[in-house]
């Protein structure tokens, strides 16, 4: 009997101590660039899904894994592509069933900083977990199921040992399994243009590209900043939405399909400036080529409609009417948002 | 030595005492700011954006997309004169519907207040600051423009004199000429609001209410067929705005 009440203290201990063995993922806080801790408040990190260097590393894992498609042939990353600061060089996206879908693959940097946490292009993902779950099942992207891709992951030789590490849990969910994606995004950070440097004093600017910022500041020229911000916001986006004039009647109703408010017909999310360099075609549907094509546009190209933003200017006449000149000084001063150390960044590598 | 004993306790009974008298006679309680915003008398909400359903003075009829403004350094004035001056600020935005709402982290004492005030905007040295929400709210002015913040941001749509409609940028920001590298300002833009009087005996919510419509009214007929964008390095413009915003704010309910 002695023996027995022994034997079962000694197994009530092994049991416990696996739960209350004290391991904790090691915490791993965002390292925040000077730029944005000096200028924009901080990053929204979810109280119930903190940085840690298991997470993290699980969330890689799982951004590059094809095991996420239906037939193992697609992940993330295949229209979220580093050299494209995790956008795609196709005007919209080509799913596993080689449909193409209706939106250009946004970029992926800085999204911390996306105090609204509307994510998306029509921001019908209301945070970067949420964000995660969609295209997994979406039947033009990687057309699977998350049943399906929870039971791949639960009988993967790795994958339980992983999330056993980054949860403390290896029973694999979805919630979890787009946790650690959300982890590993956060980490996507880009701050290291020349205009970065340029803001620190570390560098400087040529003429040309000065005179391309003030007709990007300037009111009456540009008018850029009320949408993508200005030399004391580094994300170069407000991440809110307008329609900035590219159709006078719509075939994708973006946050207007979201919200069901007619009021938002044609309004898309404001992305960031930077790294555009890398993140051609443009718009949300990849309409625009070039960045040239993009100027014009504001330029000359503006189409009225019922939502059209009030900040677009001059519509009757297409636009802000920039001279030769002013398109290409104001191209060169956007092309110093340019951060090439982001692609070469070696923990954003597969 | 019992003398001694004696005196010293009475002095610490004493101080005990008036300390406590302190606190109970003249307790600090919170401010809430609550602001609301009406055209004419009729409540304006977020819902409210979009349609063009609102008529200004000089007759174009009007819509809401984007309404945003900073107020600053609270000020309440006693009876001999002391003000209690509370050097915050505040981004409503009724776009949203945030910041709808504002009570500042200082408690004050409860008394009878001559005057409670506030500056629409940003004053020059309050301007001069970097402040991290409001970059992450992109309301900065571009230092071309004398830098610092918009005092507010009123974006919206009218019909013209063509009967087209147009976008408007109503956008307040301190008073600029020279726009580049060395702008001058011909003066001050941002104002002292004036509430009044308001006798403070609890914890107390203070409505601050704006009439949008005033901004087109009064002593300026605002015609936004002349005035509508690119307003911002436009000083007639601004000080116009300035003029006419003396009177869109108003003293509303105060419950305590």
């Amino acid at each position: 009997m002695k023996k027995g009440l022994i034997l079962i203290v000694v197994l009530l201990y092994f049991s416990c101590s696996d739960d209350d063995s004290g391991y904790q993922p090691t915490p791993s806080p965002l390292e925040i660039p000077e730029i944005f801790s000096t200028n924009i408040i901080p990053p929204v990190i979810p109280s119930d899904n903190p940085q840690t260097v298991e997470g993290i590393a699980l969330g890689k894992k799982l951004f590059f894994d094809k095991i996420l498609s239906t037939d193992g042939t697609q992940s993330c990353a295949s229209c979220h592509s580093l050299q494209n600061a995790f956008a795609e060089n196709l005007p919209t996206s080509v799913g596993v069933t080689g449909i193409s879908g209706t939106r250009n693959a946004m970029p992926l940097f800085n999204l911390a900083w996306n105090y609204g946490e509307r994510f998306n292009w029509d921001g019908s993902a209301l945070s970067l977990e949420r964000q995660a779950e969609e295209p997994v099942e979406n039947p033009i992207e990687l057309h699977s199921d998350w049943d399906s891709v929870i039971n791949r992951l639960q009988n993967h030789p790795e994958y339980p040992e992983l999330f056993q590490l980054a949860f403390n849990t290896s029973t694999i969910t979805k919630e979890l399994t787009t946790k650690a994606i959300a982890q590993f995004e956060r980490t996507l950070i880009s701050a290291n243009s020349k205009f970065d440097r340029y803001t620190l004093g570390l560098t400087s600017l040529t003429e040309q590209e000065l005179i391309g910022l003030d007709i990007f500041l300037r009111e009456d020229k540009g008018d850029c900043f009320h949408c993508h911000g200005n030399p004391n916001n580094p994300l170069w986006t407000n991440n809110d939405f307008h329609n900035n004039g590219l159709d006078a009647t719509f075939t994708d109703l973006g946050l207007g399909a979201v919200t069901g408010d007619s009021n938002d017909n044609g309004k898309f999310r404001t992305p960031s400036l930077r790294n555009l360099a890398y993140t051609a075609p443009y718009m949300h549907d990849g309409r625009f080529a070039t960045l040239d094509e993009v100027i014009n546009h504001y330029s000359e190209g503006l189409q009225n409609s019922p939502t059209i933003d009030p900040l677009m200017k001059q519509i009757a006449q297409g636009g802000v009417q920039l001279t030769t000149q002013e398109k290409a000084d104001l191209k060169a001063f956007l092309l110093t948002l340019s951060d090439p150390s982001f692609l070469n960044n070696p923990d954003f590598q597969n | 030595m019992k003398k001694l004993v004696s005196l010293l306790l009475s002095l610490v009974l004493l101080i005990s005492c008036n300390s406590s008298d302190d606190s109970d006679s003249n307790p600090e309680v919170s401010t809430t700011f609550k602001f609301t915003h009406n055209w004419d008398g009729a409540l304006i909400r977020d819902y409210n954006f979009g349609p063009i359903q609102y008529v200004n003075a000089h007759g174009e009829s009007i819509g809401f997309e984007r309404f945003r403004y900073v107020i600053s350094d609270i000020v309440f004035t006693k009876a001999n004169g002391e003000e209690i001056e509370l050097d915050v600020y505040n981004l409503v935005d009724l776009t949203n519907e945030v910041n709808m709402e504002y009570t500042p982290d200082t408690q004050i004492p409860i008394g009878n207040y001559t005057n409670v005030s506030f500056t629409f905007g940003l004053d020059n040295e309050d301007n001069a600051e970097n402040y991290i929400d409001l970059n992450s709210a992109s309301f900065n002015v571009p230092e071309m423009m004398g830098g610092g913040y918009h005092y507010m941001q009123f974006d919206g749509k009218f019909i013209n004199s063509n009967n087209e409609e147009q976008g408007f940028n109503y956008h307040a920001i301190r008073a600029v000429d020279n726009v580049g590298p060395n702008p001058t300002f011909p003066q001050d833009t941002f104002f002292t609001v004036n509430l009044g009087p308001i006798n403070i005996s609890n914890d107390v919510e203070i409505e601050v209410k704006m009439n949008i419509a005033e901004w087109f009214k009064n002593p300026n007929l605002w015609d936004l067929n002349v005035y509508n964008q690119m307003l911002m390095p436009n000083s007639t413009a601004q000080i116009m705005m300035y003029e006419n915003g003396q009177n869109v704010f108003s003293l509303g309910e105060v419950f305590q």
